[in-house]
């Protein structure tokens, strides 16, 4: 409370955004009950928006100003001043090759572990309400495990099982009759290389979704299953038509989360090709890093970010509009 | 709830039809617990494979015949995982940042989600919208400005600087989760509470506080193990010796080629404790949860 107090002062434009009726108390709000109403909902947002203005909104400005610039090593060392040119980094961006290959790759490999982790996560979430306790338990055991287990951790891991040598996956599959796996490298190649990474961010991702989704399942009321069962609905029309419905805004919400960080990924590909992502593996993300950090033209490394960003938007876009209608209904 | 009054009904005269009813659903619930095992087997192997690599001796980690089962035990690899390099100054680095991350982000949070959630007001969908275009920007793409503007108000290599990075992700994240928490505590227990004479603080503090509890831990737990394993920007913000957990983990690959079975010791000790403390609380959220009150 005192925190938000203090920050009353520094949020100003907002409050002209008041009905007029409640115009003439430009400094303090009175205690006045009508006006408290209108102030108390600002107070309350006032230092979450001030660090969200102050670590995100200003970075993204300069982050936009950054990728019409000229900004190489020179300007980071401040030998040279940063000049305006234009469109320059983004012609140059959008009229090669390399870069509409990786939008590509990034939109498949996003794609496709999105709706591997939000199939896989219901249908884990599904099965937890059917199965016995002491199952319920161990499956909650291995998935908080796997959720808690820190990406670079997760990344060391898989790296091993999948080592060409020594890796435990190239074994058992050599045990499938009729297939040889022994000494098989899984990165030699970028689609089969990714397809493991895929793996590994699905296998973390799915714990977050299918232990949310199965706490929202309790909370479907039974009477509701029970009444549609007792209507003739079979165990998919029950699901579709009474309990999907009521676990929806959760649903959205988790997709929508899924999006942001599958198209996100970066320590996963950075980290399993030690540092350095051959072409064939690059992402929007690892290819705007590569862009500024390995070749220094930080300005185009932020136009290619700034791309992914209003890419993002874009996909984002159709969930926002049924987050508003949940937030509506409320 | 009790015994009681569930199970009576079905104990005089189990007819030929109940007990159909009764075989069928026993051999599902038996089909399900096989796919559940299947699933614990799948979701826990990685954990497994790192605690068994860990324990077992780094020569045995290296055999065409993988060994699945960490026979001799041995604790080498992590003595060698400790010798490496520096591993409390790390781990306790990342405990700072991470517990300050979370507690601010609760705090802060909690008062926007009750804004949101709670309040009608003139440029409310304005703000809902503009917290979930914040978390729609990748963070990763944001690493030029953020290093630019860290670097401007000199909190680079600081750990404040760290938590203000983290703040940027944990509060869209809770902001978000909270409102949707709050949004399925009905309205009609907090008006309950103020027309029996309470103010609209206490009837937070004595009625939706009590429901939102388990989502405020949850929400609060995936936070910290964010912020736990958040790595690039500990990479790009802090130096080598103020690194934290997770960049001294990864430095075990730089190192003369990558001795995997130090490096699982590496791991273990890095990860199982959160693993731990997340399943005490995991439990506790379990227990209670607003099913009950709410359809009361």
């Amino acid at each position: 409370m005192s925190a938000a107090e203090t920050t009353t002062t520094e949020v100003p434009p907002p409050r002209h955004s008041s009905p007029p009726s409640d115009g003439g108390t430009p400094r303090r709000p009175p205690r006045g009950r009508r006006a408290g109403r209108w102030a108390a909902p600002w107070l309350l947002l006032a230092p979450c928006l001030l660090v969200l203005v102050l670590v995100l909104g200003y970075p993204l400005v300069r982050l936009a100003t950054l990728s019409f610039q000229d900004y190489k090593k020179p300007q980071l060392w401040g030998f040279k001043p940063a000049t305006w040119v234009g469109f320059d980094n983004y012609k140059a961006v959008l009229t090669d090759n390399e870069f509409w290959s990786v939008v590509v790759r990034t939109v498949i490999f996003a794609g496709g572990s999105v709706l591997l982790t939000m199939v896989a996560g219901m249908l884990v979430a599904l099965l937890l309400q059917r199965v016995s306790s002491w199952v319920k338990t161990l499956v909650n055991i291995a998935l908080v495990a796997s959720w808690a287990m820190p990406v670079v951790v997760a990344v060391t891991v898989f790296k091993w099982m999948f080592d060409t040598d020594y890796g435990v996956v190239n074994w058992v599959l050599s045990k499938l009759p009729g297939v040889n796996y022994d000494g098989h490298n899984w990165f030699a190649s970028g689609p089969e290389g990714l397809t493991v990474i895929m793996l590994l961010v699905v296998w973390g991702a799915i714990p977050f979704v299918a232990i949310t989704l199965s706490a929202g399942l309790t909370q479907v009321p039974k009477e509701l299953e029970e009444a549609a069962r007792l209507d003739g609905a079979g165990a998919f029309g029950t699901f579709r038509y009474v309990t999907f419905p009521i676990i929806k805004p959760l649903v959205v919400m988790m997709t929508t989360l899924s999006v942001i960080w599958d198209m996100g990924v970066f320590p996963q590909v950075w980290l399993m090709r030690g540092g350095h992502p051959e072409p064939e593996f690059q992402l929007l993300t690892t290819y705007s890093y590569e862009k500024a950090f390995g070749v220094n033209d930080y300005a185009a490394g932020a136009a290619i970010a700034l791309i992914t960003v209003v890419l993002l938007m874009g996909v984002v876009a159709v969930y926002m509009r049924q987050m508003l209608k949940i937030g509506e209904v409320e | 709830m009790s015994a009681l009054t569930t199970q009576p009904p079905a104990r005089p005269a189990p007819s030929a039809g109940a007990a159909l009813l009764a075989a069928r659903r026993r051999r599902s619930r038996i089909t399900y617990n096989i796919l559940g095992l299947i699933v614990f087997c799948l979701s826990a192997f990685p954990v497994y494979w790192m605690l068994n690599t860990a324990f077992k001796p780094a020569k045995d980690a290296i055999d065409p015949n993988p060994h699945f089962f960490p026979f001799p035990l041995s604790l080498e690899n992590f003595r060698r995982a400790l010798n490496i390099s520096d591993f409390w100054g790390p781990v306790e680095r990342s405990l700072i940042v991470s517990a300050a991350t979370v507690l601010i982000g609760a705090v802060v949070g909690l008062l926007a989600a009750l804004a949101i959630s709670r309040f009608a007001f003139r440029g409310r969908k304005i703000v809902i919208v503009g917290i979930l275009t914040v978390q729609m920007v990748p963070l990763v793409a944001m690493i030029i400005p953020v290093f630019l503007l860290l670097n401007q108000i000199h909190q680079i290599d600081k750990l404040s600087g760290l938590v203000l990075t983290y703040l940027t992700f944990i509060l869209p994240f809770t902001v978000w989760t909270l409102r949707g928490f709050l949004v399925n505590i009905p309205k009609e227990l907090e008006e309950a509470a103020m027309v029996d004479g309470c103010s609209r603080a206490g009837a937070f503090i004595r009625v939706v506080l009590p429901l939102l509890a388990p989502g405020l831990v949850a929400t609060s737990i995936y936070g910290f193990i964010q912020a736990w394993n958040e790595f690039l920007y500990a990479l790009l913000v802090m130096s080598q010796e103020h690194q934290t957990a997770t960049v001294w983990l990864s430095s075990f690959t730089t190192q003369h080629g990558t001795e995997y079975a130090p490096m699982m010791a590496g791991s273990t000790m890095m990860g199982i404790p959160i693993v731990l403390l997340f399943l005490l609380v995991q439990r506790k959220m379990a227990a209670g949860l607003t099913a009950g009150a709410v359809k009361g």
